[in-house]
Protein backbone atom coordinates (compact mmCIF):
# COMPACT_ATOMS: atom_id res chain seq x y z
CA UNK A 1 0.00 0.00 0.00
CA UNK A 2 1.11 3.53 -0.34
CA UNK A 3 2.19 5.64 2.16
CA UNK A 4 -1.09 7.51 2.88
CA UNK A 5 0.11 10.43 4.13
CA UNK A 6 2.30 13.31 2.81
CA UNK A 7 5.54 14.04 3.25
CA UNK A 8 6.23 17.25 4.10
CA UNK A 9 2.98 17.24 6.74
CA UNK A 10 4.91 13.90 8.57
CA UNK A 11 8.47 15.91 9.10
CA UNK A 12 6.17 19.00 10.84
CA UNK A 13 7.44 18.17 14.84
CA UNK A 14 4.17 17.89 16.77
CA UNK A 15 3.55 20.49 19.29
CA UNK A 16 5.25 19.99 22.50
CA UNK A 17 2.29 21.44 24.23
CA UNK A 18 0.74 18.30 22.74
CA UNK A 19 3.17 16.11 24.66
CA UNK A 20 3.07 17.57 27.94
CA UNK A 21 -0.63 18.10 28.22
CA UNK A 22 -1.17 13.85 28.10
CA UNK A 23 1.29 13.59 30.31
CA UNK A 24 -0.29 16.33 32.73
CA UNK A 25 -3.95 14.28 31.92
CA UNK A 26 -2.31 11.05 33.31
CA UNK A 27 -2.18 12.81 36.55
CA UNK A 28 -4.75 13.09 38.91
CA UNK A 29 -5.94 15.82 41.05
CA UNK A 30 -3.20 18.40 39.51
CA UNK A 31 -3.56 22.14 39.31
CA UNK A 32 -2.69 24.06 36.13
CA UNK A 33 -1.02 27.21 35.27
CA UNK A 34 -0.79 25.66 31.66
CA UNK A 35 -3.69 27.24 29.77
CA UNK A 36 -3.19 29.77 27.13
CA UNK A 37 -6.70 30.73 27.38
CA UNK A 38 -8.58 33.61 29.66
CA UNK A 39 -10.69 32.48 32.90
CA UNK A 40 -13.14 34.91 32.25
CA UNK A 41 -16.18 33.70 30.96
CA UNK A 42 -17.37 35.87 27.59
CA UNK A 43 -18.93 39.09 29.48
CA UNK A 44 -22.33 38.51 29.32
CA UNK A 45 -23.81 41.44 27.00
CA UNK A 46 -21.88 40.21 24.56
CA UNK A 47 -22.92 36.26 24.67
CA UNK A 48 -26.36 37.69 25.01
CA UNK A 49 -25.57 39.57 21.48
CA UNK A 50 -24.36 36.05 19.78
CA UNK A 51 -27.72 34.59 21.18
CA UNK A 52 -30.05 37.04 20.26
CA UNK A 53 -28.89 36.82 16.86
CA UNK A 54 -29.65 33.02 16.81
CA UNK A 55 -33.21 34.18 18.11
CA UNK A 56 -33.63 36.24 15.22
CA UNK A 57 -32.65 33.35 12.38
CA UNK A 58 -29.10 34.95 11.62
CA UNK A 59 -27.89 31.82 10.94
CA UNK A 60 -26.60 31.88 7.53
CA UNK A 61 -23.26 32.47 5.80
CA UNK A 62 -21.91 36.07 5.82
CA UNK A 63 -19.35 37.54 2.69
CA UNK A 64 -16.53 35.92 2.43
CA UNK A 65 -14.41 38.89 4.53
CA UNK A 66 -16.89 38.90 7.39
CA UNK A 67 -19.63 41.18 8.01
CA UNK A 68 -19.32 45.14 6.62
CA UNK A 69 -20.50 45.96 10.23
CA UNK A 70 -18.07 44.24 12.34
CA UNK A 71 -15.24 44.94 9.90
CA UNK A 72 -16.18 48.97 10.18
CA UNK A 73 -16.51 48.50 13.99
CA UNK A 74 -12.49 47.41 13.47
CA UNK A 75 -11.88 49.65 11.36
CA UNK A 76 -12.93 52.02 13.69
CA UNK A 77 -10.98 50.37 16.93
CA UNK A 78 -7.56 50.88 14.64
CA UNK A 79 -8.58 54.44 14.04
CA UNK A 80 -8.90 55.24 18.12
CA UNK A 81 -6.16 53.30 19.07
CA UNK A 82 -3.31 53.55 16.61
CA UNK A 83 -4.86 56.35 14.68
CA UNK A 84 -4.64 54.50 11.81
CA UNK A 85 -6.74 54.29 8.80
CA UNK A 86 -8.50 51.33 6.81
CA UNK A 87 -10.62 50.59 4.42
CA UNK A 88 -13.75 47.94 6.26
CA UNK A 89 -14.51 46.88 2.47
CA UNK A 90 -11.14 46.59 1.12
CA UNK A 91 -8.15 46.19 3.67
CA UNK A 92 -10.29 44.36 6.85
CA UNK A 93 -11.30 40.78 6.83
CA UNK A 94 -12.65 38.37 9.11
CA UNK A 95 -11.10 34.93 9.88
CA UNK A 96 -11.70 32.12 11.96
CA UNK A 97 -9.36 33.10 14.75
CA UNK A 98 -6.01 34.50 14.96
CA UNK A 99 -4.86 31.59 13.65
CA UNK A 100 -6.27 31.43 10.39
CA UNK A 101 -4.81 35.19 9.57
CA UNK A 102 -1.36 33.47 10.22
CA UNK A 103 -1.82 30.81 8.19
CA UNK A 104 -3.33 32.89 5.44
CA UNK A 105 -0.82 35.75 5.62
CA UNK A 106 1.92 32.89 5.11
CA UNK A 107 0.21 31.52 2.20
CA UNK A 108 -0.63 34.48 0.48
CA UNK A 109 2.96 35.97 0.38
CA UNK A 110 5.23 33.50 0.10
CA UNK A 111 6.83 31.77 -3.06
CA UNK A 112 8.52 28.17 -2.33
CA UNK A 113 11.92 28.34 -1.04
CA UNK A 114 11.46 32.36 0.42
CA UNK A 115 12.77 32.79 4.30
CA UNK A 116 10.48 34.07 7.03
CA UNK A 117 12.22 34.90 10.32
CA UNK A 118 10.46 33.85 13.79
CA UNK A 119 11.47 35.40 16.37
CA UNK A 120 11.28 32.41 19.72
CA UNK A 121 10.26 31.83 21.93
CA UNK A 122 6.76 32.44 20.71
CA UNK A 123 3.46 30.56 19.81
CA UNK A 124 3.81 27.16 18.26
CA UNK A 125 2.12 28.09 14.68
CA UNK A 126 4.45 29.93 12.98
CA UNK A 127 7.13 27.72 12.07
CA UNK A 128 4.67 24.87 10.96
CA UNK A 129 2.31 27.38 9.23
CA UNK A 130 5.78 28.68 7.20
CA UNK A 131 6.38 25.12 6.45
CA UNK A 132 3.50 24.56 5.19
CA UNK A 133 3.56 27.50 3.02
CA UNK A 134 6.46 26.02 1.58
CA UNK A 135 8.56 28.79 3.15
CA UNK A 136 12.00 28.56 4.86
CA UNK A 137 11.48 29.69 8.51
CA UNK A 138 14.98 31.18 10.14
CA UNK A 139 14.44 31.22 13.80
CA UNK A 140 15.52 34.03 15.52
CA UNK A 141 16.66 33.41 19.59
CA UNK A 142 14.98 36.33 21.63
CA UNK A 143 17.39 37.03 24.80
CA UNK A 144 16.58 37.77 28.49
CA UNK A 145 18.98 40.34 28.44
CA UNK A 146 16.93 42.28 25.81
CA UNK A 147 13.81 41.72 28.08
CA UNK A 148 12.72 39.27 24.94
CA UNK A 149 12.38 41.95 22.56
CA UNK A 150 13.14 41.76 19.31
CA UNK A 151 16.35 44.01 17.77
CA UNK A 152 17.39 45.39 14.40
CA UNK A 153 20.53 44.26 14.55
CA UNK A 154 19.43 40.27 15.43
CA UNK A 155 16.94 40.70 12.37
CA UNK A 156 19.74 41.88 10.25
CA UNK A 157 21.87 38.93 11.25
CA UNK A 158 19.26 37.01 9.99
CA UNK A 159 18.35 38.51 6.63
CA UNK A 160 19.23 37.03 3.18
CA UNK A 161 18.88 38.24 -0.48
CA UNK A 162 15.64 35.28 0.53
CA UNK A 163 14.05 36.81 3.32
CA UNK A 164 10.94 38.18 2.80
CA UNK A 165 8.59 38.09 6.04
CA UNK A 166 9.26 39.70 9.47
CA UNK A 167 6.86 38.05 12.59
CA UNK A 168 6.75 40.09 15.34
CA UNK A 169 4.88 38.15 17.80
CA UNK A 170 4.31 40.85 20.29
CA UNK A 171 3.05 41.39 23.18
CA UNK A 172 4.27 37.67 23.52
CA UNK A 173 3.41 34.21 24.18
CA UNK A 174 5.40 33.03 26.37
CA UNK A 175 7.08 35.09 27.74
CA UNK A 176 5.06 38.35 28.43
CA UNK A 177 7.60 40.60 26.41
CA UNK A 178 6.20 43.99 24.64
CA UNK A 179 7.82 46.05 22.06
CA UNK A 180 7.72 49.59 22.49
CA UNK A 181 7.56 52.25 20.27
CA UNK A 182 11.01 52.96 20.16
CA UNK A 183 12.03 49.62 20.12
CA UNK A 184 9.66 49.54 17.08
CA UNK A 185 11.19 52.08 15.09
CA UNK A 186 14.62 50.27 14.67
CA UNK A 187 13.00 47.47 13.26
CA UNK A 188 10.90 49.25 11.04
CA UNK A 189 14.11 50.68 9.68
CA UNK A 190 15.67 47.69 8.76
CA UNK A 191 12.27 46.32 7.10
CA UNK A 192 11.95 49.23 4.73
CA UNK A 193 15.44 49.18 4.01
CA UNK A 194 15.23 45.73 3.05
CA UNK A 195 12.12 45.60 2.07
CA UNK A 196 10.77 42.72 4.04
CA UNK A 197 6.69 42.33 5.14
CA UNK A 198 5.55 42.09 8.42
CA UNK A 199 3.09 40.23 9.72
CA UNK A 200 2.38 41.30 12.91
CA UNK A 201 0.56 39.21 15.53
CA UNK A 202 -1.28 41.56 18.04
CA UNK A 203 -3.77 39.28 19.49
CA UNK A 204 -2.13 39.95 23.02
CA UNK A 205 -2.60 43.73 22.00
CA UNK A 206 -5.03 44.63 24.94
CA UNK A 207 -3.06 43.34 27.49
CA UNK A 208 -0.35 45.37 28.37
CA UNK A 209 0.44 46.92 31.47
CA UNK A 210 3.06 50.01 31.08
CA UNK A 211 0.67 52.35 29.13
CA UNK A 212 -0.89 51.62 25.88
CA UNK A 213 0.02 48.95 23.22
CA UNK A 214 1.90 50.46 20.01
CA UNK A 215 1.64 49.00 16.74
CA UNK A 216 3.89 48.96 14.03
CA UNK A 217 1.21 50.19 11.61
CA UNK A 218 1.47 53.12 12.77
CA UNK A 219 4.90 53.90 11.76
CA UNK A 220 5.89 55.48 8.71
CA UNK A 221 5.76 53.25 5.35
CA UNK A 222 4.79 50.26 7.98
CA UNK A 223 1.27 50.17 7.28
CA UNK A 224 1.98 49.26 3.58
CA UNK A 225 4.18 46.37 4.75
CA UNK A 226 2.38 44.84 7.69
CA UNK A 227 -0.64 42.18 7.88
CA UNK A 228 -2.12 43.31 11.25
CA UNK A 229 -3.19 39.89 13.02
CA UNK A 230 -5.56 40.52 15.60
CA UNK A 231 -8.98 39.07 17.03
CA UNK A 232 -11.29 38.44 20.15
CA UNK A 233 -9.98 35.26 21.83
CA UNK A 234 -7.94 36.92 24.90
CA UNK A 235 -8.65 40.89 24.92
CA UNK A 236 -12.27 39.56 25.15
CA UNK A 237 -12.53 36.07 26.75
CA UNK A 238 -13.91 34.92 23.09
CA UNK A 239 -11.55 32.05 22.75
CA UNK A 240 -14.34 29.31 21.93
CA UNK A 241 -15.96 32.06 19.53
CA UNK A 242 -13.49 31.26 16.78
CA UNK A 243 -13.03 34.97 15.79
CA UNK A 244 -9.94 36.83 14.28
CA UNK A 245 -8.94 39.08 11.52
CA UNK A 246 -6.31 40.52 9.38
CA UNK A 247 -5.71 43.47 8.33
CA UNK A 248 -3.43 45.26 5.53
CA UNK A 249 -2.63 46.48 1.67
CA UNK A 250 -5.90 45.34 -0.43
CA UNK A 251 -3.24 43.23 -2.88
CA UNK A 252 -2.82 41.07 0.19
CA UNK A 253 -6.30 40.96 1.80
CA UNK A 254 -7.77 40.00 -1.43
CA UNK A 255 -5.27 36.77 -1.98
CA UNK A 256 -5.79 35.84 1.81
CA UNK A 257 -9.78 36.29 1.06
CA UNK A 258 -9.61 33.79 -1.91
CA UNK A 259 -7.83 31.40 -0.01
CA UNK A 260 -9.91 31.73 2.96
CA UNK A 261 -13.16 31.46 0.52
CA UNK A 262 -12.16 28.04 -0.30
CA UNK A 263 -11.07 26.55 2.78
CA UNK A 264 -13.37 28.37 5.26
CA UNK A 265 -16.49 29.97 3.25
CA UNK A 266 -16.68 32.62 6.26
CA UNK A 267 -15.77 32.53 9.64
CA UNK A 268 -19.01 32.23 11.94
CA UNK A 269 -21.67 34.15 11.84
CA UNK A 270 -23.06 34.07 15.36
CA UNK A 271 -19.78 34.90 16.27
CA UNK A 272 -19.36 37.67 13.96
CA UNK A 273 -22.81 39.63 15.41
CA UNK A 274 -21.25 38.94 19.03
CA UNK A 275 -18.13 40.37 18.34
CA UNK A 276 -19.95 43.49 16.91
CA UNK A 277 -21.01 44.14 20.12
CA UNK A 278 -17.58 43.64 21.96
CA UNK A 279 -16.24 46.61 19.76
CA UNK A 280 -18.81 48.90 20.61
CA UNK A 281 -19.49 48.39 24.22
CA UNK A 282 -16.81 45.62 25.39
CA UNK A 283 -14.26 48.39 26.63
CA UNK A 284 -14.71 48.54 30.29
CA UNK A 285 -14.97 44.87 30.07
CA UNK A 286 -11.11 44.29 28.85
CA UNK A 287 -10.62 47.21 31.63
CA UNK A 288 -11.97 45.48 34.15
CA UNK A 289 -10.25 42.30 32.97
CA UNK A 290 -7.12 43.55 32.81
CA UNK A 291 -6.54 44.95 35.66
CA UNK A 292 -7.57 41.39 37.45
CA UNK A 293 -4.85 40.09 34.99
CA UNK A 294 -2.06 42.83 36.48
CA UNK A 295 -2.72 42.34 40.21
CA UNK A 296 -1.91 38.79 39.34
CA UNK A 297 1.04 39.66 37.55
CA UNK A 298 2.20 41.61 39.95
CA UNK A 299 1.46 38.89 42.44
CA UNK A 300 3.53 36.06 40.72
CA UNK A 301 6.86 38.23 40.30
CA UNK A 302 6.63 39.14 44.17
CA UNK A 303 6.30 34.84 44.72
CA UNK A 304 8.95 34.21 42.41
CA UNK A 305 10.95 36.86 44.07
CA UNK A 306 10.37 35.42 47.79
CA UNK A 307 11.10 31.70 46.55
CA UNK A 308 14.27 32.46 44.72
CA UNK A 309 12.97 32.06 40.91
CA UNK A 310 14.47 34.74 38.96
CA UNK A 311 11.76 36.47 36.41
CA UNK A 312 12.05 39.31 34.35
CA UNK A 313 9.46 41.66 34.56
CA UNK A 314 6.73 41.37 31.71
CA UNK A 315 4.61 43.59 30.65
CA UNK A 316 1.93 41.89 28.58
CA UNK A 317 0.20 39.19 27.64
CA UNK A 318 -1.00 36.89 30.82
CA UNK A 319 2.64 34.87 30.98
CA UNK A 320 5.47 35.15 33.07
CA UNK A 321 8.71 33.22 32.55
CA UNK A 322 10.63 32.42 35.23
CA UNK A 323 14.33 31.29 34.21
CA UNK A 324 15.05 27.61 35.75
CA UNK A 325 18.22 27.61 34.73
CA UNK A 326 20.71 27.77 38.21
CA UNK A 327 18.25 24.18 39.29
CA UNK A 328 20.27 22.47 36.58
CA UNK A 329 18.46 20.55 35.20
CA UNK A 330 16.16 20.93 31.34
CA UNK A 331 12.70 22.91 31.15
CA UNK A 332 11.17 19.47 30.33
CA UNK A 333 12.72 17.58 33.68
CA UNK A 334 11.42 20.32 35.55
CA UNK A 335 7.65 20.73 34.38
CA UNK A 336 8.03 17.11 34.62
CA UNK A 337 9.12 16.33 37.95
CA UNK A 338 7.06 19.48 39.35
CA UNK A 339 4.33 17.45 37.65
CA UNK A 340 5.16 14.41 39.52
CA UNK A 341 6.51 15.69 42.55
CA UNK A 342 3.46 18.46 43.34
CA UNK A 343 0.91 17.62 40.63
CA UNK A 344 1.62 21.25 39.60
CA UNK A 345 1.14 21.63 35.86
CA UNK A 346 3.41 24.64 33.76
CA UNK A 347 4.81 24.56 30.30
CA UNK A 348 8.28 24.09 29.37
CA UNK A 349 10.00 26.80 27.88
CA UNK A 350 11.08 24.63 25.11
CA UNK A 351 7.26 24.04 24.02
CA UNK A 352 7.90 27.36 22.34
CA UNK A 353 11.12 26.94 20.62
CA UNK A 354 14.30 25.32 21.20
CA UNK A 355 15.85 28.77 22.84
CA UNK A 356 12.94 28.62 25.58
CA UNK A 357 15.29 25.89 27.31
CA UNK A 358 15.92 27.03 30.68
CA UNK A 359 12.82 28.66 31.01
CA UNK A 360 8.83 27.67 32.25
CA UNK A 361 5.76 29.29 31.20
CA UNK A 362 3.41 29.91 33.86
CA UNK A 363 0.30 30.81 32.73
CA UNK A 364 -2.08 33.73 35.24
CA UNK A 365 -4.99 33.68 33.41
CA UNK A 366 -6.32 32.13 36.79
CA UNK A 367 -7.90 32.82 39.65
CA UNK A 368 -5.80 34.30 42.77
CA UNK A 369 -6.82 31.51 45.23
CA UNK A 370 -5.97 29.24 42.16
CA UNK A 371 -2.54 30.82 41.73
CA UNK A 372 -1.98 31.00 45.45
CA UNK A 373 -2.58 26.79 45.83
CA UNK A 374 0.20 26.75 42.60
CA UNK A 375 2.80 28.95 44.68
CA UNK A 376 2.71 27.13 47.87
CA UNK A 377 3.53 23.67 45.49
CA UNK A 378 6.14 25.40 43.60
CA UNK A 379 7.85 26.88 46.67
CA UNK A 380 7.71 23.76 48.15
CA UNK A 381 9.04 22.36 44.79
CA UNK A 382 12.04 24.80 44.48
CA UNK A 383 13.08 24.24 48.30
CA UNK A 384 14.12 20.46 47.55
CA UNK A 385 15.80 21.31 45.04
CA UNK B 1 -7.48 55.46 38.11
CA UNK B 2 -6.31 56.54 41.79
CA UNK B 3 -4.84 54.17 44.35
CA UNK B 4 -7.25 54.74 46.48
CA UNK B 5 -10.51 53.89 44.01
CA UNK B 6 -8.42 50.49 43.25
CA UNK B 7 -7.54 49.99 46.49
CA UNK B 8 -11.82 50.05 47.16
CA UNK B 9 -12.05 47.93 43.50
CA UNK B 10 -10.15 45.04 45.59
CA UNK B 11 -11.52 45.32 49.25
CA UNK B 12 -15.36 45.69 48.07
CA UNK B 13 -14.56 42.34 47.17
CA UNK B 14 -12.74 40.69 49.12
CA UNK B 15 -12.35 42.62 52.66
CA UNK B 16 -9.84 40.02 54.40
CA UNK B 17 -6.90 40.84 51.97
CA UNK B 18 -4.34 42.21 53.81
CA UNK B 19 -2.31 45.28 53.61
CA UNK B 20 0.69 43.41 52.62
CA UNK B 21 -1.09 41.34 49.94
CA UNK B 22 -2.72 44.64 48.95
CA UNK B 23 0.48 46.59 48.17
CA UNK B 24 1.19 43.50 46.16
CA UNK B 25 -1.60 43.90 44.04
CA UNK B 26 -1.56 47.33 43.81
CA UNK B 27 1.99 47.39 43.09
CA UNK B 28 2.59 50.35 45.62
CA UNK B 29 3.81 50.78 48.72
CA UNK B 30 2.73 48.76 51.72
CA UNK B 31 2.72 51.62 54.34
CA UNK B 32 1.57 54.15 51.91
CA UNK B 33 -1.53 51.81 51.15
CA UNK B 34 -1.90 51.31 55.17
CA UNK B 35 -2.08 54.71 55.59
CA UNK B 36 -4.65 55.30 52.76
CA UNK B 37 -6.87 52.35 54.19
CA UNK B 38 -7.24 53.92 57.86
CA UNK B 39 -8.03 57.41 55.99
CA UNK B 40 -10.92 55.95 53.73
CA UNK B 41 -12.07 54.30 56.81
CA UNK B 42 -11.70 57.77 58.77
CA UNK B 43 -13.75 59.64 56.38
CA UNK B 44 -16.26 56.86 56.21
CA UNK B 45 -15.70 56.14 53.14
CA UNK B 46 -14.90 52.67 54.07
CA UNK B 47 -18.11 51.67 56.36
CA UNK B 48 -17.80 48.16 57.62
CA UNK B 49 -16.27 44.96 56.74
CA UNK B 50 -19.25 42.39 56.40
CA UNK B 51 -19.62 38.70 55.60
CA UNK B 52 -22.14 37.52 53.04
CA UNK B 53 -23.64 33.94 53.77
CA UNK B 54 -26.03 32.35 52.15
CA UNK B 55 -28.08 31.44 54.92
CA UNK B 56 -30.41 29.24 53.26
CA UNK B 57 -28.22 26.73 53.44
CA UNK B 58 -27.69 26.36 57.07
CA UNK B 59 -30.42 25.24 59.61
CA UNK B 60 -31.74 28.64 60.31
CA UNK B 61 -34.28 30.04 59.51
CA UNK B 62 -34.69 33.98 58.04
CA UNK B 63 -37.29 35.71 56.50
CA UNK B 64 -36.44 38.63 54.04
CA UNK B 65 -39.15 41.29 53.01
CA UNK B 66 -39.38 44.81 51.14
CA UNK B 67 -41.62 47.06 52.32
CA UNK B 68 -42.57 49.59 50.25
CA UNK B 69 -43.74 52.45 52.56
CA UNK B 70 -45.77 55.76 51.54
CA UNK B 71 -45.35 58.42 54.20
CA UNK B 72 -46.12 62.08 54.26
CA UNK B 73 -42.85 64.30 54.63
CA UNK B 74 -42.95 66.43 57.51
CA UNK B 75 -41.95 70.24 57.34
CA UNK B 76 -39.31 71.09 58.34
CA UNK B 77 -37.56 67.64 58.26
CA UNK B 78 -38.50 66.16 54.92
CA UNK B 79 -38.13 62.20 55.17
CA UNK B 80 -35.29 62.16 56.99
CA UNK B 81 -36.85 62.40 60.47
CA UNK B 82 -39.33 59.70 59.64
CA UNK B 83 -36.55 56.96 58.20
CA UNK B 84 -34.49 57.60 61.27
CA UNK B 85 -37.47 56.67 63.45
CA UNK B 86 -37.57 53.09 61.05
CA UNK B 87 -34.27 52.27 60.51
CA UNK B 88 -33.50 52.33 64.37
CA UNK B 89 -35.04 48.84 64.68
CA UNK B 90 -32.64 46.56 64.94
CA UNK B 91 -34.70 44.36 62.52
CA UNK B 92 -34.69 46.36 59.64
CA UNK B 93 -31.67 46.08 57.39
CA UNK B 94 -31.25 48.78 55.11
CA UNK B 95 -33.56 51.61 54.40
CA UNK B 96 -34.09 54.13 50.97
CA UNK B 97 -35.45 56.79 50.24
CA UNK B 98 -37.44 55.91 46.44
CA UNK B 99 -37.94 57.74 43.15
CA UNK B 100 -41.42 56.85 41.73
CA UNK B 101 -44.81 55.42 43.31
CA UNK B 102 -43.86 55.31 46.92
CA UNK B 103 -41.30 56.97 49.30
CA UNK B 104 -39.28 54.36 51.36
CA UNK B 105 -38.28 50.83 50.63
CA UNK B 106 -38.06 49.41 53.77
CA UNK B 107 -35.85 46.16 54.32
CA UNK B 108 -36.36 43.39 56.81
CA UNK B 109 -34.54 40.63 58.39
CA UNK B 110 -37.08 38.18 60.37
CA UNK B 111 -37.23 35.22 61.78
CA UNK B 112 -40.32 34.40 60.75
CA UNK B 113 -42.94 35.61 58.89
CA UNK B 114 -45.40 36.17 61.88
CA UNK B 115 -42.36 37.93 62.85
CA UNK B 116 -41.95 40.24 59.84
CA UNK B 117 -46.26 40.73 60.31
CA UNK B 118 -46.48 41.61 63.23
CA UNK B 119 -43.16 43.97 62.77
CA UNK B 120 -45.22 46.10 60.16
CA UNK B 121 -48.95 45.86 61.67
CA UNK B 122 -47.53 46.73 64.69
CA UNK B 123 -45.05 49.08 64.56
CA UNK B 124 -44.51 50.42 61.06
CA UNK B 125 -47.72 51.39 60.12
CA UNK B 126 -48.66 52.72 63.39
CA UNK B 127 -46.41 55.57 62.67
CA UNK B 128 -48.23 58.61 62.33
CA UNK B 129 -46.28 60.08 58.82
CA UNK B 130 -46.85 56.35 57.48
CA UNK B 131 -49.62 56.55 55.25
CA UNK B 132 -49.66 52.71 53.92
CA UNK B 133 -46.98 50.02 53.13
CA UNK B 134 -46.87 47.07 50.94
CA UNK B 135 -44.95 44.53 52.01
CA UNK B 136 -43.18 41.68 49.71
CA UNK B 137 -41.22 38.92 51.13
CA UNK B 138 -37.97 37.46 48.81
CA UNK B 139 -38.68 33.80 47.94
CA UNK B 140 -34.99 33.23 46.48
CA UNK B 141 -31.74 35.00 46.38
CA UNK B 142 -30.06 34.38 43.15
CA UNK B 143 -27.60 37.24 42.94
CA UNK B 144 -26.48 39.52 46.33
CA UNK B 145 -24.18 42.01 46.24
CA UNK B 146 -23.33 40.83 42.80
CA UNK B 147 -22.19 37.52 43.69
CA UNK B 148 -24.13 34.92 42.02
CA UNK B 149 -25.33 32.56 44.78
CA UNK B 150 -25.64 29.41 42.78
CA UNK B 151 -22.78 26.45 43.04
CA UNK B 152 -19.48 27.68 41.64
CA UNK B 153 -18.60 27.38 37.74
CA UNK B 154 -16.22 24.53 37.61
CA UNK B 155 -12.77 25.10 35.37
CA UNK B 156 -13.63 23.76 32.34
CA UNK B 157 -10.58 24.66 30.22
CA UNK B 158 -8.59 21.89 28.86
CA UNK B 159 -5.62 21.63 31.26
CA UNK B 160 -2.75 22.45 29.24
CA UNK B 161 -3.44 24.54 25.96
CA UNK B 162 -0.63 26.68 23.76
Amino acid sequence: MRDPVGKKVIDIKPSGIRKFFDIVLETEGAISLGVGEPDFDTPWHIRDEGIYSLEKGKTFYTSNSGLKELRTEISRYLKRTQGVTYDPLKEVFITVGGSEAIDLALRAMIDPGDEVLIPQPSYVSYEPCAILADARPVIIELKEKNQFRLTAQEVLDKVTERTKILVLPFPNNPTGAIMEKEDLEEIARVVREKDLYVISDEIYGELTYSGKHFSIIALPGMKERTILINGFSKAYAMTGWRLGYACGPEVIINQMVKIHQFAIMCAPTTSQYAAVEALKNGDEDVRIMKEQYNHRRRYLLSEFERIGLPCFEPFGAFYVFPCIKKFGMSSEDFCTKLLKEEKLAVVPGTAFGDCGEGYIRVSYAYSLDNLKAAMERLERFISRL
Amino acid sequence: MSTREEILNIIEKNSRIDVHELSVLLGADEVLVANELKALEEEGIICGYHTMIDWSKTSKEKVNALIEVKVTPQRGLGFDSIAERIYKYPEVTSVYLMSGGFDLMVILEGKTLQEVASFVSNKLSTLDTVLSTATHFILKKYKDHGTILAKKNEDTREIVSP
